[in-house]
């Protein structure tokens, strides 16, 4: 049993990486640490349950990766994402930090393994974790509980008593034993974000956000990060900014994970409900351009979309969960999908007489293009003509939200007025837009997670002992 | 469509896995599965005897049960396994033997210890039976060395031709995509991962058992059993040598090398059958194939019981008792053979198959 009426030196809200690193690096710097995660014991660990690697710099190739990735690689390929929407003195200190989160998760329990079948493109830059996120997660739980962690599942927290920036109680609800004041000398946020909050979605995505899927778990709701902006702490980031990518549309509402994502965008064209293309599907490399999709197709008419294709192209992708839908003809494709036979054809006959005589290579950037056509696909077109057509209709995936609280390099918050917090500290999603101000490299949330919770876990002890 | 149930959900979840990947690392089933889009019955049947059933995998799954996916899979391929030892059993009619194993384990053993046990009272004098025999000979004095090699070299024969059968049976189903054949390089790799049980790790984890903590010690008593067995085969195979070219004949010394065979390994076929029937007793309920536990069981006591009888015939050879414990100790061991290719002895059979199948998958593909 937890004792709760204790006065803790660090609070931690939250259950996934980040709360997990923070909790592990303030229990190793001597603080007593209580953890509260809102979800049952199952679904613990928010959206890590869903991933499966992190994005670090390193200087030289090793067991696990293939080769160097330098920390002004990282950089830039932080700032392309970005657009330039990022703190630079934050993304260059955590990408600094990323490179020694490599070692140090390891002494948390956690195994790396080369990265995963499908994911060669990643091979040089991500770390893979053996097992995926769970069982990430799983080597976190268990290294907190051997170092005396205390941790409560169920535990939801319904409301925080702040003063002039300074944090003192948490009011916890639990489903057996009800309401209690929990207090502590420094709080730890670390309650992911707010995509499975479809009001909250709807505020600035209007009605379209009912149609979206949320890819990972139905407990990131926001309530902390409600309660810390109305107790005057500093926000940042857009509200409709998150990582979004197209998702199957018959994936369940929420958490159905990695396994709904589609990557055969390069592969065919992507049609709206209209049947007509909307977006140049040959952009550049899969993966590098996944990322856009969920937003592409959140802009489109009840933000469905079609991924089409012929069966030349079946195994030039990872299998997926749900099978293509088949037609032996294109009116046959389009009556299944409930899509205008006479525009899908048109589309597809128009884009086939588009196509350029060109040698497909999917690994680089090819000669196959299209020429007449708007917009155009710029790289791997190739004429869909083999049948049974087939297709894949797609729905925005929300992966997780931008918008969070300020944090500065200790990620301490930040409040209205500029002033650091005396005690509460932010790591993992619910600051992730300091970061990333848009777009997404793939990765980069658990990097934002470990690098951050690990130094809040750190500054919070610190901060509770003085 | 699949031919059961169970491979139907077994194809379900290996489509779920395999737009998933993430437990990759963890042994030689999801690699195997990679190599395919597709899974046909022998796919299906080959995973299932590959899985070593380390529990790994559920405790890292995002989608295991609460999950709507409800992904399972080493209870899955748990059943999946038990119903390919009796789709590929040899003859076909015996097939039903392991539908209800533990009992027709049972009745075979009691059967054989009582035939053992009337067959020497009938040809023996009541003398005999319970007479003090040492020296050279003397368990021949109740049924001729002749006799008991050729019945046991019978039984022995037996079980080998109905395994070989199974084993024919069950590589052919699994044959694509490499075809039917093999070579040294795989059957070496593959004898090398059977001896180390190398995928009964969790990628270097551990395995799991009773919770979600790599804990589990299976591992460890599985080397005791499975060693332990193969020291007392060892044992017979240096006795029948003895006898045949040396014209050394039994008992031997408690120093000389088939009795220290003997003992090492009955002492292995003890603390190995315990601690597997102690970790299957605490394995958490959601990974065990309930039914099959009667088969599980069955065998694990099978080889308790060969190892604790022939210990007990070591310790009172020079005895009255020696006669009652020969006969208990043959008739366990005259079940243990002609029973192998009918219960969970096959277990080590079809997987050591399936890993040589899975050696040479990865040589091609590297090729």
């Amino acid at each position: 049993m937890v004792d709760l009426t204790r006065r803790f030196d660090v609070l931690v809200i939250g259950g996934g990486n980040a709360a997990l690193c923070a909790a592990i690096s303030a229990r190793r710097a001597g603080a007593s640490v209580l953890v509260l995660e809102g979800a049952p014991k199952f679904y613990r660990g928010g959206n890590t349950r869903h991933t499966r690697n992190m994005r670090c710099a390193h200087d030289a190739a090793t067991e696990i990766l293939t080769g160097p990735y330098t920390e002004e690689e990282f950089w830039k390929d932080l700032l392309l994402v970005t657009g330039g929407q990022t703190d630079e003195e934050l993304a260059r200190f955590m990408i600094h930090e990323s490179k020694d989160i490599l070692n140090w998760i390891v002494e948390q329990g956690v195994r790396w393994q080369p990265s995963l079948g499908g994911t060669l493109s990643l091979g040089r830059t991500n770390s893979f974790f053996l097992g995926g996120g769970r069982a990430m997660l799983n080597a976190l739980y268990r290294t907190a509980e051997e170092l005396g962690v205390d941790i409560l599942y169920d535990a939801e927290v319904i409301d925080l008593t702040v003063e002039d920036g300074m944090f003192l109680s948490a009011q916890l609800k639990q489903p057996v034993g009800g309401k209690t004041e929990v207090r502590a000398s420094t709080l730890v946020a670390a309650a992911g974000g707010f995509e499975a909050n479809i009001e909250w979605l709807k505020e600035s995505w209007g009605d379209a956000a009912a149609n979206f899927l949320i890819r990972g778990t139905p407990y990131n709701r926001g309530t902390i990060l409600k309660m810390l902006l109305a107790k005057g702490v500093r926000e940042i980031g857009d509200p409709t900014q998150c990582h979004a990518v197209a998702i199957d549309a018959r994936a369940p509402k929420f958490d159905g994970g990695i396994i709904t994502r589609h990557d055969s965008v390069v592969f065919g064209i992507v049609v709206n409900k209209h049947a007509e293309r909307f977006y140049d599907e040959g952009e550049d490399i899969w993966p590098k351009r996944y990322a856009i999709w969920g937003r592409l197709v959140a802009a489109q008419p009840d933000q469905i979309a079609y991924i089409i294709f012929d069966s030349t192209v079946v195994t030039s992708f990872m299998p997926t969960l749900f099978p293509p839908i088949a037609g032996a003809t294109i009116a046959e494709l389009a009556g299944k999908l409930e899509l205008d036979a006479a525009a899908l054809e048109k589309t597809i006959t128009e884009f086939n007489a588009a196509v350029q005589p060109g040698t497909f290579d999917h690994t680089i950037l090819d000669d196959c293009a299209t020429e007449g056509i708007t917009p155009p696909k710029t790289h791997w077109a190739r004429r869909i003509d083999t049948p049974p057509y087939l297709a894949y209709p797609v729905r925005p995936g929300i992966t997780f939200t931008y918008l969070g609280t300020r944090v500065n390099r200790e990620a301490r918050i930040l409040m209205k007025d500029g002033k650091p917090s005396a005690n509460m500290f932010a790591a993992g999603e619910i600051m992730a837009g300091n970061v990333l101000g848009k777009g997404y490299a793939a990765g980069i949330g658990m990097t934002i997670g470990s690098v951050f919770g690990r130094v809040a876990g750190r500054e919070a002890a610190k901060n509770a002992r003085n | 469509m699949h031919g059961t149930r169970i491979l139907q959900e077994a194809d379900r979840l290996m489509t779920v896995c395999n737009s998933c990947r993430y437990c990759e690392g963890l042994c030689a089933v999801f690699p195997a599965m990679e190599m395919r889009r597709a899974f046909s019955d022998g796919d299906l049947n080959y995973l299932a005897n590959l899985c070593h059933s380390c529990g790994a995998c559920y405790a890292d799954c995002q989608f295991s049960p609460p999950h709507e996916f409800n992904v399972n899979v080493p209870k899955t391929l748990a059943v999946a396994r038990a119903e390919s030892y009796a789709a590929y059993a040899w003859p076909r009619a015996f097939a039903g033997a392991f539908a209800r194993n533990g009992l027709v384990i049972s009745l075979i053993a009691a059967l054989s210890v009582a035939a053992f046990i009337f067959g020497f009272a009938a040809v023996n004098d009541r003398g005999v039976l319970t007479g003090i025999h040492t020296g050279p000979g003397a368990f021949y004095k109740l049924m001729p060395h002749n006799a008991m090699a050729l019945l046991f070299g019978l039984a022995l024969l037996y079980a080998i031709l109905a395994l070989v059968m199974g084993v024919r049976a069950f590589w052919r189903d699994i044959g694509k995509p490499v075809g039917m054949t093999t070579d040294a390089k795989a059957l070496l790799q593959a004898v090398r991962d059977a001896g180390e049980l190398r995928y009964l790790d969790g990628g270097g984890v551990g395995c799991f058992n009773e919770d979600d903590q790599p804990t589990d010690r299976r591992k460890l008593y599985h080397h005791f059993t499975f060693y332990g067995f193969a020291l007392c085969f060892a044992a017979t195979c240096v006795g029948t040598l003895y006898h045949y070219l040396l014209a050394r004949e039994a008992p031997y010394a408690w120093w000389d090398l088939p009795v220290v065979l003997g003992t090492l390994g009955g002492i292995g076929l003890v603390v190995g059958p315990l601690g597997l029937l102690g970790e299957k007793w605490k394995r958490d309920r959601v990974l065990v194939d309930e039914q099959r536990m009667g088969m599980d069981t069955a065998f694990i006591l099978m080889l308790f019981l060969t190892s604790i009888t022939g210990l007990a015939l070591l310790l009172w050879r020079e005895t009255a008792a020696m006669g009652p414990l020969l006969a208990l100790h043959l008739g366990v061991v005259f079940a243990l053979f002609i029973t192998m290719p009918y219960g969970k002895f096959v277990h080590g059979i079809y997987r050591f198959v399936a890993l040589v199948r899975y050696a040479r998958e990865r040589q091609m593909m590297a090729e």
